[in-house]
């Protein structure tokens, strides 16, 4: 990694370390949530941004994370147990959400996963001996670890930066891995993919599972945090915005998903004086930006890098061989 | 009996104008790839334009109703075509998908903060006495609606197959490539296809607002459904936009006495995944290449 | 009782067609087509439009499923054989319609069509990543002339670059046989000397085996060493390019129609 690279990252987690220091207790919410959603966002930038496959569902994965978690820890499991269960489940569900991806794309696909969604927020608020129906779980214990209580608010921020960093790590070697490769390839073209050794089914069903598995992890930290859950907090809704983060931030990127999740949480908070015109002045600022810059925040960034250097040699045919 | 039968028979009714908004929703698909995230908000909208008419401009129903169909075409077909998807087509569906959704959020939004956040009643189009047949009691509204729907989509078959422009704009959502060589003008066809889409979408809110009430939120079901019928019937077909309206229609009316009412919701879109896993090109359709 | 033994157990083709036929409604697209390529080979398939090369190929890749006949590469069926593992028994290809992966860089392209071919799925998810075949790949990447351009997204390359790209991927994994379908399609004269050249030099170097679809008769000629015509779905002339150039049989087919 160049040295400037290194710095860049060293300065940017201890910007994340000082975040919370001297803030309010709901700032300190705000920052988690962001952390939180940036891995659920991260998740679904592996299904959709590298590897191409729409998905509609992923607050249902943090759903089924929170609830998993939440249950297993009220039933006694201890986090460190709890997370990675949940995790395991929302990877075989993910599995089998995969499968209508092998035989339909793109809009059916958004759609499977939408009914998937709706599904389990039907599920959550119906089966009330389970999750509590509509009033939810309430109660839901925040872990210590070896002493280290996450009860007071800022020591809550620093668990969830630490596994929001693991989790970072991670995707980071799994997106330059052959895998992350091959995940590209499955976006780019998976009809070549598959002519060059690439087991396309393979790779979409684990696209499906892994980005799933960081949605059910996102939903394990969430659920401590708010230390409540009910079936709204899930709903579709959600996972258009999960969505739009993504989207918003730049599809296909690494730090794409983590900008979006930030301006997404952050924004509405700037908003908050407009009061009840705040959900219309954020569709409209989505909407904007969804027609001037369609790549996303990344996109546009690189647009306006490229402008500064200058037109690349090459950048200029490139137009004319994807005539 | 009697029963099922008056059941089905208001499940046609409402399942057909579920069909009037999702052959909307396939038309837009065909002419420029874009899924309508929003239809259902352009389902909602055009009855507060007639309330708007009726309340704020003192305008008598029936004009009251022209005023939202003009307004509905310049807004939801000519605007959103110009503004919204026309500068984001080249860059694929996902962009399309994020900004039908916001502007959805943006009509629903503004509706429930311009106008009200409360149910508003809709003036029926026809009076509310109902007739016996075979036992099963029917409301005039509902045959209303089944043969207004009915005759909006005979006309509109008509319209695509029977006339120049309407072969033009077929050639244009199959082949467009091949319609601009054969001298076809496609910016105009897609131009006539949301403003078909709009049209479409204001009879099925004139339709519909009676029955629901008019209620800023009453887009999101409407679309979801629409989105059901339009896959359920195969997408690429105003046929079977029609025939998974009816049938969603039906069936969920059938949910709705049959099945607990917790889990009503789910059965159409359990039908919706069965059909996308057995037959993904629709009950209708044709087979489109598949990928995997 | 007489037995028919098979002499040279040594020569198994690399890819021996038996009696294949397929029809497509009431259209019989392939009609009992049989031939071997031998190792090293580069063989030619000709035809007018409509004579069955496609649907003959296509059911060599096992991309359909032929109605009678079998396919066998290296002595294994193809039978029910998805292009991965198709790939995997050793067979690449190239597709008519130009192939690669336009946001990734030359090298990453190349890579990609090598890594299936190493190590395991937990070896591509935990090592190396570029599953150690950065020289291999680079070496490839020079061969095929491409060297200046390794770290450029493949999308910006010029249509023929990308043809020889797509090439290279197909043979980045070492397969014994390749599968070329219209490798000269809307290439430029000088980018076709190019390709030709190289693929010689790569058949040469590595006794590789080709089977080429191929319209562009003079680069045919040129670069197979043996050549089967196409008419009607079945074979009508085999030889080497100089005998079927003058085989009035092959001149009826084209002119004939």
């Amino acid at each position: 990694m160049p040295l400037r690279n290194l710095i860049l990252l060293l300065l940017g987690i201890a910007a994340l370390i000082a975040a919370p220091l001297g803030q309010g207790n709901y700032v300190i919410y705000v920052l988690c949530s962001w952390l939180i959603f940036s891995i659920a966002a991260m998740g679904l930038n592996l299904t959709l941004g590298y590897a191409g496959q729409v998905s509609l569902a992923q607050a249902a994965f943090m759903g089924i994370g929170a609830y998993t978690s939440a249950l297993l820890t009220m039933a006694g499991w201890h986090w460190i147990l709890a997370a990675p269960a949940a995790m395991a489940l929302c990877f075989v569900i993910g599995l089998l959400l995969g499968y209508p991806a092998l035989r339909v794309q793109h809009h059916f696909l958004a759609f499977v996963t939408l009914a998937f969604n709706t599904l389990v927020f039907l599920v959550l608020r119906n089966e009330e001996w389970l999750t509590g129906g509509s009033l939810g779980l309430v109660g839901i214990m925040r872990p210590s670890f070896l002493g280290f209580d996450t009860m007071p608010q800022i020591h809550f921020y620093y668990f969830t930066l630490v596994v929001f960093l693991i989790v970072a790590a991670l995707f980071w070697g799994l997106v330059r891995s052959p895998w992350g490769r091959a995940f590209r390839a499955l976006r780019e073209n998976p009809i070549r993919a598959n002519s060059l050794g690439v087991d396309i089914r393979r790779m979409t069903l684990l696209a499906f599972a892994i980005g799933s598995s960081l949605g059910g992890l996102a939903g394990a930290l969430a659920a401590p945090l708010v230390q409540f859950i009910d079936p709204p907090a899930f709903s579709l809704v959600h996972s258009l915005k999960i969505l739009l983060m993504v989207v918003v931030g730049g599809s296909g990127y690494f730090f794409g998903p983590i900008l979006g999740a930030g301006l997404v949480i952050v924004m509405p908070e700037f908003l908050r004086f407009t009061e009840g015109y705040y959900l219309m002045i954020y569709a409209a600022t989505v909407l904007v930006l969804m027609i001037f810059c369609p790549t996303g925040l990344i996109g546009l960034g690189k647009r306006i890098a490229g402008r500064f250097k200058g037109q690349r040699v090459r950048a200029d045919l490139k137009q004319g061989a994807q005539l | 009996m009697a029963e099922f039968l008056q059941i089905t028979l208001s499940g046609l009714a409402t399942g057909s104008i579920y069909a009037l908004a999702a052959i909307g929703f396939t038309l837009l698909w065909q002419a420029s790839q874009t899924i309508n995230f929003a239809q259902g908000e352009f389902v909602m909208l055009p009855a507060f334009f007639v309330l708007i008419g009726m309340h704020v401009l003192g305008l008598p129903l029936f004009v009251a109703m022209l005023f939202a169909l003009l307004l509905s075409l310049i807004l939801l077909g000519a605007m959103f075509k110009k503004l919204v998807i026309e500068p984001m087509l080249p860059h694929g569906t996902l962009p399309i998908v994020m900004a039908t959704i916001a502007l959805g959020i943006l009509m629903k939004e503004s509706v429930k903060e311009f106008y009200s956040a409360e149910a508003q009643p809709f003036p029926a189009l026809v009076s509310d006495r109902t007739v016996d047949i075979f036992g099963a009691s029917v409301s005039f509204q509902d045959i209303a609606n089944l043969a207004i729907s009915l005759l909006v989509v005979v006309a509109l078959q008509f319209f695509l197959n029977g006339t120049r422009t309407g072969r033009c704009m077929q050639a244009t959502a199959q082949n467009p490539g091949v319609a601009e060589i054969l001298g076809v003008n496609i910016k105009r066809m897609v131009l006539y296809t949301f403003l078909i889409n709009a049209a479409l979408a204001t009879v099925a809110s004139f339709l519909i607002s009676p029955i629901y009430l008019a209620k800023f939120s009453n887009g999101e079901p409407i679309g979801l459904v629409a989105f059901i019928a339009a896959i359920v019937g195969g997408f690429n077909q105003i046929r079977g936009a029609l025939v998974g309206g009816l049938l969603i229609g039906v069936v969920d009316n059938l949910a709705a006495s049959y099945v607990s009412a917790q889990y009503r919701a789910a059965v159409p879109l359990l039908l919706l995944i069965v059909i996308i896993l057995v037959r993904p090109q629709g009950i209708m359709g044709k087979a489109e290449g598949r990928t995997v | 009782m007489t037995m028919h033994v098979q002499t040279a157990p040594t020569a198994t083709p690399v890819l021996s067609v038996r009696n294949l036929s397929k029809s497509f409604g009431g259209i019989k697209a392939v009609q009992d087509v049989s031939f071997d390529v031998q190792a090293g080979e580069i063989l030619g398939l000709i035809g007018p439009n409509g004579s069955g090369k496609s649907p003959l190929f296509n059911c060599i890749l096992g991309q359909s499923k032929p109605d009678a006949g079998e396919v066998h590469v290296n002595g294994r069926s193809v039978a029910g054989k998805r292009a991965c593992d198709l790939n995997k028994l050793g067979v690449g290809r190239t597709f008519q319609m130009l192939q690669v992966f336009p946001q990734m860089s030359v090298l990453e392209n190349i890579i990609l069509a090598g890594q299936e071919h190493h190590g395991t799925m937990f070896s591509r998810l935990f090592g190396a990543p570029d599953a150690g075949l950065t020289g291999e790949a680079e070496k490839l990447i020079d061969f095929f002339r491409l060297g200046h351009l390794k770290d450029e997204l493949a999308g910006s390359l010029s249509y023929g670059q990308q043809k020889l790209l797509d090439a290279a991927m197909a043979f980045m994994a070492g397969p014994s046989l390749v599968l070329l379908d219209e490798p000269a399609g809307g290439v430029n004269l000088t980018m076709l000397e190019s390709l030709k050249e190289r693929l010689v030099a790569f058949n040469a170097e590595r006794g590789s085996t080709f089977v080429v679809i191929e319209h562009n008769m003079e680069f045919v000629m040129s670069l197979c060493t043996r050549i089967l015509v196409l008419a009607g779905g079945r074979i009508i002339a085999e030889g080497p390019p100089e005998a079927i150039r003058s085989n009035p049989e092959v001149i009826e087919a084209y002119l004939g129609g």
